[in-house]
């Protein structure tokens, strides 16, 4: 670990890999938060795996890749809400469809692409010590843009995830706020590609916020304590992974992934306790027994 | 002619989900002021018709007129309890929260910085809030978690969820089902109290209970039928003639 801070003080990479954690942990603790408590996960899910059609398809035709995703995420999101709205009793059935379709395209081109075809791996398991510059850019764009969207909107997206029916009756455009919603965590999804790639992405979207549900009940403090876990397992991931040189995305998914099992067992051992408290408490007239 | 004050109107109103129709050719009229109790069996169409009052459902055919405008342009005046909450009972929101949402839908500041934080908070509507939660003696509720009250308490929160927005009508469905019955009447002599400012329908199972609260009974079973309990007061006609008005309501 010592080996790291030092090589970090060093090593422009490191660094950056860094900012690139931090950057990603503010969009997933934000977008996470309604992904969990909304139980999109499932599509969250579909719509990151579809993202390697639009990937692909950007090799293939000699542009950005993070561009083809972006549209790719956008558009997947949209098919997806759309396709959820319409046709609710098929819902899993067609996201499973587009998420597979998607990665299917996607690896066609990526075939038909003619030359060194390293990139793959690092699209599927991401490559955080490869961000560069202009990326860490981009990442601070989108940040800027979901905070500030969910900052203006908060009250209308709360009342979207929390209660379709009453969000109608207020007059809220739901369908528009639910898309809406969609399109920004497609957006995080495309964030956190470089940091863990587009198979690991639905873990740190999902892991920190979960988390954080177990301790918190409102969806800022939500937010606010998954994007700190976030910065937690990223920063952490990094700096176990340079010794011993393992790939980053998947260890700081692994380390979301216990600290995921650790909180939910003692959640749960807490509610026991608390429960066999109370019934101690009634018993004894009120009087708290140790 | 109609009466003017009407502030409910449904003609010749047919709706159904599939094959079978819901219901068939209702015609109603609620006028401003009333209390009226909806009964009748289980899946004879009583939810299904608030839904149409409220906008979110669309009839097939017929007209409904809900303050002098269509349903959806009126929703916004129209306060809702719905019969099961529409939420996940382990959703991390306070019970203040909650009945904030209830007064979305009008900009909060005036001026340009409501225009650009439309989501933000006023003082007026923490206020109206609180004085609805009062209203409703769950004040003391307002920091806890909605998951941790009981069917009861949950029951007082969605009511003043309905009335923080200082609706014109108030529709309930079957606010009472999953409470027991002292609380029962408690919820009904409070809704007796808001019937003083608004008009209130609400839907019940329980036809001798809800008779010595309302003003008009409506029988709901694909078909509506209507009857007038009293034009003066219903616990007046509890009084006195309180059997005639259960044999009226369950005769046909």
């Amino acid at each position: 670990m010592t080996a790291f801070f030092a090589a970090l003080a060093e090593h422009e990479f490191l660094q950056s890999a860094l900012i690139a954690g931090l950057l990603a942990s503010i969009g997933c603790g934000v977008m996470g938060t309604y992904v969990v408590v909304k139980r999109i996960a499932f599509l969250a899910g579909g719509i990151a795996h579809s993202v390697l059609g639009g990937m692909g398809a950007a090799l293939y035709f000699g542009s950005d890749p993070l561009g083809g995703a972006l549209v790719a995420a956008v558009a997947a999101a949209l098919l997806m809400g759309w396709v959820r709205l319409r046709w609710k009793a098929q819902e899993d059935t067609l996201i499973g469809a587009l998420w597979a379709i998607g990665m299917a395209v996607g690896i066609l081109f990526i075939a038909k692409t003619p030359g060194y075809q390293t990139d793959l791996m690092s699209y599927l398991f991401g490559n955080i010590l490869l961000v560069p510059q202009a990326s860490l850019w981009f990442m601070v764009a989108l940040d800027a843009l979901l905070l500030s969207i969910v900052g203006a909107y908060h009250r209308q997206f709360l009342a979207v995830v929390f209660d379709e029916e009453l969000a109608r009756l207020r007059g809220i455009p739901v369908t528009f706020f639910y898309l809406l919603l969609l399109v920004l965590v497609a957006l995080t999804v495309v964030l956190l590609i470089r940091v863990v790639g587009l198979i690991l992405v639905l873990a740190l979207l999902t892991l920190p916020a979960a988390v954080a549900g177990h301790y918190v009940h409102s969806l800022g403090a939500m937010m606010l304590l998954a994007t700190l876990l976030g910065s937690l397992v990223s920063t952490l991931g990094l700096a176990l992974s340079y010794g011993p040189d393992l790939p980053v995305g998947p260890v700081i998914i692994l380390l979301a992934g216990a600290l995921y099992i650790v909180s939910a067992l003692f959640t749960q051992s807490r509610a026991r306790r608390r429960a066999r408290a109370s019934v101690v408490t009634a018993a004894t007239g009120g009087k708290v027994v140790g | 002619m109609r009466s003017p004050q009407a502030v409910i109107e449904l003609r010749d109103l047919s709706f159904s989900y599939g094959a079978a129709p819901v219901l068939e050719a209702v015609s109603l009229q609620v006028a401003e002021g009333e209390f009226l109790g909806i009964i009748g069996p289980n899946a004879g169409g009583k939810s299904t018709l608030l839904k149409l009052i409220l906008g979110l459902l669309e009839p097939q055919s017929g007209e409904i007129v809900v303050l002098g405008e269509r349903p959806r342009a009126a929703t916004r005046r129209l306060g809702y309890v719905p019969q099961y909450p529409g939420f996940p009972r382990d959703f991390p929101i306070t019970v203040e929260q909650a009945v904030l949402l209830g007064c979305l839908g009008r900009r909060s500041r005036p001026g340009w910085l409501g225009a650009l934080a439309p989501g933000a908070l006023g003082k007026a509507e923490r206020q109206a809030a609180r004085r609805a939660l009062e209203e409703v003696a769950a004040a003391d509720l307002a920091g806890r978690r909605i998951g941790s009250l009981s069917g009861g308490q949950l029951q007082r929160v969605l009511l003043a969820r309905a009335l923080v927005s200082e609706p014109t009508v108030m529709l309930l469905d079957e606010p009472t089902a999953s409470i027991d019955l002292r609380l029962e009447s408690d919820i009904f002599d409070l809704l007796k109290q808001l019937n003083a400012r608004m008009t209130i329908l609400v839907v019940s199972h329980d036809v001798g209970f809800i008779c010595s609260y309302v003003t008009q009974v409506a029988c709901v079973n694909r078909t509506l039928v209507c009857h007038r309990t009293d034009v003066i007061d219903g616990q007046v006609i509890q009084d006195l003639y309180g059997e005639q008005v259960r044999m009226v309501a369950h005769r046909h």
